[in-house]
């Protein structure tokens, strides 16, 4: 029985980590091109905290994705798929060359997250804010179960501008839910602009702790800090937790970072090219 | 056609839905460990308390957050629980619709969304409160199976048989006690209407509330020398293809009667299949095309046309329509 579980990260693991992040960007550039279409910017920006999860710090087992203590992963943020996508095969549900057959008719993996298609998806995403309301769902069924899960659930911050996030926020605390750990990938972009333009989402912190949560803020692309704050929130009782996380939308590629325009676009062969010219040869 | 012994229809014994849905989901809660119930701030009218009183480790309640009651439900069922969700049926299928459709219907989690309070018998709340749309809401929806109950015998039933499917159901049980039709020999299954008077001359496809209604329907029509068919059709989705056939086929002439709008609910379902396989005049008895108001229950069902006096006279009009199209298909 294969199960994944890392001890806490010394420095070699740091630099394993570093590499599966960069390749994990090499796949979901070489997807969303074949694909035609996709949403490059924010699968870029969650890589580091997906690896994070996937790769030294969640219990579960790739041959048995349903396996019953297995901790659980929620993209709320859903069109980031192709970074889940990415993690899962490279974590082993399933073979890395599906990832060229993303959105593609018949294919496994659809163009949002699709829990009966796709191994390791926990639930269908896509429509933004109901993420969370699942993930307190499923955290509070292990809890009923007596089983030491955990729930971690990824947010886009445009995503925070949906009513619907809130009201899960409150249910979280009010049911003490703390096998649940959110993070929410700022990476201060939206789809008509910077989201300070658009729908101003701060004060964000304050938000999330006056709405009974234990809040770390750090920088998203940082392994030290992720597992620094995922450490803190496995200490926090009695309250769920959230992970603010500074990102760059579209990071690790010159011309992808910190562009509204590449939310919802996949990358040109030429930008490919560019991209890889930038991230070194994938394997 | 399916034949089963009834209670008399006097109309002595009068059952709340929603108090059978109380009493009967505290029962399952002890049979099957894996039933969680949620609710958004109404369990004393929906009666899910009484599940809380039993279970309180077992049951959430979400507070005024629909939207949150139906993804928390959705988590709940891929966390492995049959959750049942409960809440006034505008706000169950309403604000959470899009929830639904995303959380659950689209991965087709096995949530059973247990709504009170469907139609204008909600009262004196009026309009804001009252849905004439839920049936067609959920009916949309590929993957969801819907119940609506006639009365309280088959509401106790109905839940037996939605705890052991697997899938997601909306049930809409309503505000008022119903007069007890069924008795306890009677057989529900989900997908399967069920003839509760015999007749050759028209048929009258109820569901729900206006079930009662169409009974008596049929013994005024009966002094009209007309004998009317009465089909309790309780699954609106999937629905009973073949019961409505075969009842076509020998009464050439359907009224359809339900506390719902015209547009997208048991009649359109009904009209639907008739129209593509068997088409025979049909007149389709609900609210028209309106929102509710206020009221009372019985003073909305009259202001509405919800009576047996609205399904005997459009049951006289099919059957006159069915006689001035005839030809070699009437009888």
């Amino acid at each position: 029985m294969e199960k994944r579980f890392y001890t806490m990260a010394p420095e070699e693991n740091r630099d394993k980590l570093t590499e599966i992040a960069r390749l994990i960007r090499i796949d979901i550039l070489k997807m969303l091109n074949r694909a035609g279409s996709g949403h490059t910017g924010g699968s870029l920006s969650a890589v580091e905290i997906l690896t994070a999860l996937y790769f030294s710090r969640m219990r579960y087992d790739p041959k048995r994705p349903r396996w019953e203590d297995r901790d659980r992963f929620i993209l709320s943020k859903g069109h980031a798929a192709p970074a889940l996508y990415a993690t899962l095969a490279r974590a082993g549900y399933f073979p890395r060359e599906e990832l060229m057959s993303l959105r593609k008719l018949g294919s496994r993996l659809q163009g949002h997250p699709d829990m009966k298609t796709t191994p390791g998806v926990e639930v269908s995403t896509g429509s933004l804010g109901q993420g969370l309301s699942m993930a307190n769902g499923m955290a509070l069924a292990a809890r009923l179960d007596g089983k030491k899960s955990r729930v971690y659930v990824l947010m886009g911050d445009g995503e925070q501008q949906e009513g619907q996030i809130w009201e899960a926020a409150m249910t979280s605390s009010h049911y003490k839910i703390d096998n649940l750990c959110g993070f929410v990938d700022r990476n201060g972009l939206q789809i008509d602009g910077p989201t300070k333009e658009i729908m101003d989402i701060d004060p964000l912190v304050n938000k999330w702790k006056a709405f009974g949560w234990h809040v770390s803020a750090i920088d998203g692309h940082s392994f030290t800090e992720i597992f620094s704050a995922l450490d803190e929130a496995e200490t926090v009782k009695r309250m769920p937790s959230i992970i603010i996380a500074s990102t760059v939308k579209g990071k690790g590629v010159s011309i992808f970072e910190n562009k509204v325009k590449y939310h919802g676009v996949a990358p040109t062969d030429e930008e490919l090219k560019i991209a890889l010219s930038e991230l070194g040869e994938g394997d | 056609m399916r034949r089963h012994s009834l209670a008399e229809i006097e109309f002595k014994k009068y059952l709340g839905t929603r108090d059978v849905y109380g009493d009967t989901l505290a029962l399952l809660g002890e049979k099957y460990h894996d039933i969680v119930v949620l609710d958004a701030d109404l369990s004393g009218s929906t009666k899910t308390s009484v599940f809380a009183k039993k279970f309180p480790s077992r049951f959430f309640n979400m507070g005024v957050s629909e939207q949150d009651l139906m993804g928390t439900a959705a988590g709940f069922a891929a966390g492995g629980k049959i959750p049942f969700a409960s809440t006034f049926a505008i706000f169950a299928t309403g604000k959470a619709w899009e929830q639904i459709r995303q959380s659950i219907a689209y991965p087709s989690l096995n949530v059973k969304i247990v709504a009170t309070h469907g139609g204008i018998t909600v009262g004196e709340d009026g309009g804001s409160h009252q849905t004439t749309e839920d049936i067609s809401l959920m009916r949309i929806l590929p993957t969801m199976t819907v119940v609506v109950p006639a009365d309280g015998i088959e509401t106790r039933k109905a839940l037996e048989a939605i705890v052991l499917h697997k899938g997601p159901v909306y049930m809409r049980l309503s505000r008022l006690k119903f007069p007890v039709i069924f008795d306890d020999s009677y057989a529900f299954r989900i997908g399967k209407g069920s003839i509760v008077r015999e007749g050759r001359d028209v048929t009258v496809f109820a569901c729900g509330y206006m079930l009662a209604p169409a009974l008596r329907a049929r013994e005024m029509l009966r002094e009209n020398g007309v004998q009317a068919q009465v089909v309790n059709i309780s699954t609106i989705k999937p629905i009973d293809e073949d019961l409505i056939l075969s009842c076509a086929k020998v009464t050439q002439s359907i009224v359809t009667a339900e506390e719902h709008s015209i547009i997208g609910g048991l009649g359109s379902a009904v009209a639907e299949v008739i129209s593509e396989k068997h088409p025979v005049p049909l007149r389709r008895i609900g609210v028209r095309d309106r929102f509710g108001t206020s009221g009372s229950a019985e003073e909305l069902v009259q202001y509405f046309g919800l009576t047996p006096e609205a399904i005997a006279k459009a049951a006289l009009e099919v059957i006159h329509m069915k006689q001035n199209t005839s030809g070699s298909e009437s009888r």
